[in-house]
């Protein structure tokens, strides 16, 4: 069972510690939600498990094998991460976008056969097959953030980091990039990501991870941690957690806690 | 994208053709074989200053389409990490000591000073593989360069010195021999090499630097390729031609909606559209109309100034 891990993780930036002693073990096959707070290091999280920033104590396995040891493309085709930061430096077209996600597996030859089936694949699988020819610079910002979810798809990554992939959406699109998601963990994949929406985080997540200051407060199934007194803990508020008639968890903010 | 590099190739040939027959003198095609006099004109003239245009140019289009992709900037130019002006203060340098002489010594001087300036590119901003320190100390270096050339003209020993001073920083191809040619290809091809290996990297850095890092690109590799290879090109164009600006810049503007924007594809298309319109530059600064030659470099600020102004004029449009 590949695992993807880290190991008592310390990060600082700019003289503030971003990350204290970070343990936490991610598996196949589930969806795994980063809550916290604003600046509580969520992303920092992310950055270290992609082995875009060097923990300066501990480390980020995957396997049993720190990240950072790794092979560039060979990572790079096994972790795939959509970042917050939705740049687009230059007017490409959709298709064109969607098939940077092969770039780690291109060898010096162009384009195969495989690649351009990914890539319909991923264009498919974020709805905007039919904006696969339209310029970048002519998307609204939701069509954007499907297109750039569509990149990292079609790298068919082992696992997915996604920091924010909702941000942006309509209501429509969150379920459906949700239920997107749900299969890349469905068929094997695994799939982290960092979510500001306590109530999608609940109806997505098998596994919940609380950070708060760069610490992590509470890890377990979205049922254990998703509960009233965790949420007040991390996020400093009161809130209602519940189910509907059909048994989805809502979860409500209410007030600040005093 | 292919038809677009048919047609540039196309284009360059002609241009090469337009370029050995365009000059003051008419030589008439029979006359190019060696028995006739004129052909001196054709053969050590002509041809290597055609060669040394389209190497120049197509190394000034090449850096600018590169430097543009790696600072995802559309008004990023070769000569923003310092290494023409470098490379300027070191062609002066052998000026105004008078060493200018002996056919080696200027080039020679110059490609000292974009080495020069790489090393102290990389005292700065050492192995940090930050954008901004690396674009902010090639903009000092550039500064500081600048200031050393105003001073040693206004130091000059005589005025002759510094009018040849001032001369040779409106770059220019006139007078150009087959040794020009022979300093400048090896280093424009090795540049060329390093430049062309960007292409990928190029592309994954158009969704922003941690997309790029998260799919396999080495920042801190990528950065020494274009370093290394805009000091290679620029270097050996300044040291045969003087300092040409906009070239680097105005092309691959000219040729990205051509080939769809992604930065690799404009590439190879850049470096022949910059040899084309460099081409074809020095071809009219010849028949032009003037006493004495116009100089390439001005001819080429003269098209550049107003081109800036058009590119502002749509982007301001764009934003509005």
């Amino acid at each position: 069972m590949s695992v993807l891990a880290a190991k008592g993780i310390g990060l600082s930036l700019g003289g503030r510690r971003v990350l204290d002693d970070v343990s936490l073990a991610f598996g196949r096959g589930r969806v795994t939600a980063l809550l916290g707070p604003n600046g509580a290091g969520k992303s920092s999280v992310l950055a270290c498990l992609a082995a875009l920033r060097r923990p300066d104590a501990g480390t980020a396995t995957l396997d049993g094998v720190d990240v950072q040891t790794l092979d560039r493309r060979e990572r790079g085709r096994r972790i795939g991460l959509l970042p917050q930061a939705g740049d687009v430096h230059w007017d490409i077209d959709v298709r064109t976008l969607v098939g940077l996600g092969r770039l780690p597996h291109r060898g010096r030859g162009g384009e195969t056969a495989a690649d351009r089936a990914a890539v319909e694949r991923a264009l498919a699988a974020t709805d905007t097959t039919a904006l696969a020819d339209r310029g970048v610079a002519r998307l609204s910002g939701g069509e954007r953030g499907r297109v750039l979810l569509g990149r990292v798809l079609a790298g068919e990554p082992e696992w997915l980091l996604a920091d924010e992939p909702l941000a942006s959406l309509d209501p429509a699109h969150q379920l459906d990039v949700l239920d997107r998601l749900r299969e890349v963990a469905a068929s094997g994949g695994g799939v982290v990501l960092v979510l500001h929406d306590l109530h999608l985080a609940a109806r997505v997540a098998d596994d919940v991870v609380m950070i708060r200051r760069g610490r992590v407060i509470a890890t377990g199934t979205a049922d254990e941690v998703l509960v009233a007194p965790l949420i007040r803990e991390t996020y400093g508020i009161d809130a209602e957690v519940g189910r509907t008639a059909d048994g989805t968890r809502f979860i409500l903010p209410l007030t600040r806690a005093g | 994208m292919t038809r677009t590099v048919a047609l540039l190739l196309l284009g360059l040939l002609l241009a090469g053709v337009l370029s050995v027959l365009a000059g003051k003198v008419w030589v008439p095609p029979g006359a190019w074989a060696a028995a006739d006099p004129r052909s001196i004109i054709i053969v050590e003239l002509r041809l290597p200053r055609t060669v040394l245009a389209m190497l120049v140019g197509g190394a000034l289009g090449l850096a600018g389409a590169v430097m543009q992709g790696y600072l995802r900037n559309p008004l990023a130019d070769p000569g923003l990490f310092g290494v023409s002006a470098g490379a300027a203060f070191g062609a002066v340098v052998s000026l105004y000591f008078g060493y200018a002489a002996q056919a080696w010594l200027l080039p020679g001087f110059a490609l000292a000073g974009a080495g020069a300036t790489m090393a102290l590119l990389a005292l700065i901003a050492g192995r940090s593989g930050s954008l901004i320190v690396f674009t902010l100390a090639g903009m000092i270096i550039t500064s500081i360069a600048g200031s050393m050339t105003s001073l040693a003209i206004s130091l000059a020993p005589d005025p002759f010195v510094s009018s040849q001073i001032v001369t040779w920083l409106f770059g220019a191809l006139t007078d150009r021999s087959w040794d020009d040619v022979l300093i400048a290809a090896p280093l424009i091809a090795l540049g060329g090499v390093l430049l062309a290996a960007t292409g990928r990297s190029l592309d994954a850095l158009t969704l922003g630097e941690p997309a790029a890092q998260s799919m396999g690109v080495d920042p801190v590799r990528l950065q020494w390729l274009v370093v290394a290879g805009t000091a290679l090109v620029v270097g050996a164009s300044v040291a045969t031609a003087g300092v040409i600006g906009f070239v680097g810049l105005m092309v691959p503007h000219l040729v990205r909606p051509l080939v769809g924007h992604r930065p690799s594809a404009t590439l190879l298309p850049s470096t022949l559209g910059g040899a084309l319109l460099l081409t074809l530059a020095d071809c009219l600064v010849r028949v032009a109309p003037t006493v004495s030659e116009l100089r390439l470099g001005i001819a080429m600020s003269m098209l550049g100034g107003p081109f800036f102004l058009w590119l502002l004029l749509r982007m301001r449009q764009r934003l509005a």
